[in-house]
């Protein structure tokens, strides 16, 4: 479905992405690790188009998506969850979401069947939310566009225990319909058991891929320091 | 797909709601309406025709101000070239007016023009030529943002301005007398009152297009464009079109207001084209509150009042008017209407 080959990615003179090979199939959930500064959400900034990939290939269902503006990698059928809770803090829940509807199974009424508490928050604005909610409504602005890849930037970062459980068992729920999904997360108890395959990344590089059961201690120790 | 996908997505719901009349912001709103309306008819009353003709002025400066209001306030798009559509409005009612006065044509090949004096013709004319120069002018200076896009859209309003100043057949510099006002059906133009009442309805009307406009999915789409267009380009929605639509539609209420302006004064010259008009507007927008649908209103109010009390007692009554804005600025950054009714959700 998503094909990463080989990408090498500038922040000016400075290169961040020294070849990171990734691939996500039809159905899969691909975790994306690595420590800290190693390069995942480059990648994902890289996939998207925000910071282009100087060479390599992103290829998406047979597409190109190399030199695409955003708004066409997007159309082509991904979906950004960024880092953050990156909403419209001055407009209203529903108006997040309204806005980037597209055809398909997500409708506002499913959104908020995922997340009952963005419905009783309908016509609050954004920036009223806790974290946590705001972290729903991103995801849920996501949704809305009706990706076939589903792209998640450490979407539980940073939130009480409590939302976290709400969001990975969203997570799971749509695993389960067969959403497709790229996941960059740290909480490796939640999201070894659910993956199919991960990528780690090391200075830019992609240094494993395989399956979690094949993730030993070794491999643990040497690139996710836990 | 969801019934709500193109209508009204404002909520009847919390602090989106609304203004009720009775809360404090409906009751400036209703103030700032009531004032505008029954000053005029007082004027009328006590037999004062030059306070109908200031209230006028007053509704058609707001009026070109919330169109200008919707590119900064709502669209974040900078725009220091408004005085273009301005001035293209009242050279649209000037120019139809002066060829019906001859009964020359404005052109008569290819196809045969004739001059209009009827304001209708004139207000359809006035809002397709703008629509259409600010989509070239917008579809070019939007390819660029902040400075740049307050350079170029200057640049593209000193064209006109030069333009209109070496064109003799209009005035040139001198300008060109609207001998008789243009008419409408059914009502005399003529009236002090009745052209006030023409002036007020029109404001109205693109105040309630703003509103409307921004409680749509456009609107939202347009905040999240001001906010942050690469999240809105990472939901598949390119920014550009939306910009341009809004600043196409913010021309056309500017070159509405160009066009009751012209008819107002019965002059039109290339001052209203001017950098300085451009200005003036900018500086409306900022008294008032920028980005709040009645900040044009009360700013203009503001300005208009100030250039006519102070303006009489002393030429340099700007240097008031600069000081004023640097209080607004430093002090009170959502306007009049922030410091009157209060912040606002999208504040």
């Amino acid at each position: 479905m998503l094909t990463v080959t080989n990408i090498e990615t500038f922040y000016g003179p400075s290169q961040a992405l020294f070849g990171v090979n990734l691939a996500v199939e039809a159905g899969e959930l691909v975790a994306l690790m690595g420590r800290n500064g190693m390069g995942k959400t480059t990648t994902i900034r890289s996939i998207f188009g925000l910071t282009p990939a100087r060479s390599g290939s992103i290829e998406f269902e047979a597409k190109d998506l190399r030199r695409l503006p955003a708004y066409r990698i997007a159309q082509a059928g991904l979906g950004l969850v960024p880092e953050g809770r990156r909403c419209f803090p001055n407009l209203s829940v529903r108006e997040n979401l309204v806005v980037t509807s597209g055809p398909g199974y997500w409708s506002l009424a499913r959104v908020e069947e995922l997340f009952p508490r963005l419905a009783e928050r309908r016509y609050q604005m954004a920036s009223t939310l806790s974290g946590g909610e705001q972290q729903m409504l991103a995801i849920g602005r996501a949704l809305m566009t009706n990706p076939r890849l589903l792209v998640l930037d450490e979407a539980t970062e940073g939130l009480a225990p409590v939302i976290r459980r709400e969001i990975w068992s969203a997570i799971r729920l749509l695993k389960e319909q067969g959403q497709s999904t790229l996941i960059v997360d740290k909480s490796l108890s939640e999201l070894l058991p659910i993956a199919d395959r991960c990528t780690i990344l090391e200075k830019g590089r992609t240094v494993w891929n395989g399956q979690p059961d094949a993730l030993d201690d070794a491999i643990r120790d040497r690139y996710l320091g836990v | 797909m969801d019934k709500l996908k193109t209508g009204i997505i404002a909520p009847p719901g919390l602090p989106a709601m609304p203004a009720r009349w009775f809360d404090r912001k409906g009751l400036v709103q209703i103030g700032l309406l009531a004032l505008l309306l029954l000053a005029p008819l007082a004027a009328y009353l006590l037999g004062h025709i030059y306070y109908i003709n200031l209230a006028s002025r007053i509704t058609v400066i707001a009026m070109a101000a919330v169109g200008l209001n919707l590119a900064i306030g709502y669209g974040g798009m900078v725009s220091f070239g408004h005085a273009a559509y301005f001035g293209l409005g009242g050279y649209v009612a000037g120019i139809s007016a002066y060829h019906a006065f001859d009964f020359t044509p404005f052109m008569s090949w290819p196809v045969a023009i004739p001059g209009s004096d009827s304001m209708l013709v004139i207000w359809l004319a006035a809002i397709l030529l703008c629509g259409l120069l600010a989509l070239a002018i917008g579809a070019i200076s939007l390819r660029t943002t902040g400075v740049y896009f307050i350079m170029i859209t200057l640049a593209f309003a000193q064209m006109m301005y030069y333009f209109a100043n070496s064109w003799p057949s209009y005035g040139g510099e001198d300008g060109l007398p609207i001998y008789l006002r243009n008419t409408l059906p059914l009502v005399d133009t003529n009236q002090p009152l009745v052209f006030f009442l023409i002036c007020f309805a029109g404001l109205l009307l693109s105040m309630a297009i703003t509103s409307r406009l921004m409680k749509s999915r456009f609107g939202a789409a347009l905040t999240m464009a001001r906010l942050n267009d690469t999240r809105l380009a990472t939901a598949g929605i390119s920014p550009y079109p939306i910009r341009l639509m809004a600043f196409v539609i913010s021309a056309m209420i500017t070159g509405l207001a160009g066009a009751l302006y012209a008819d107002l004064n019965g002059f039109i010259s290339p001052t209203m084209l001017s950098w300085h008009f451009s200005g003036e507007l900018m500086v409306i927008v900022i008294l008032g509150g920028v980005g709040r649908l009645y900040g044009p209103l009360a700013g203009a109010i503001l300005f208009v009042m100030m250039e006519t009390l102070l303006g009489g007692l002393t030429e340099y009554w700007k240097l008031f008017l600069g000081l004023m804005l640097l209080c607004v600025v430093l002090f009170a950054k959502h306007g009049v209407m922030g410091w009157l009714a209060g912040r606002e959700r999208n504040e």
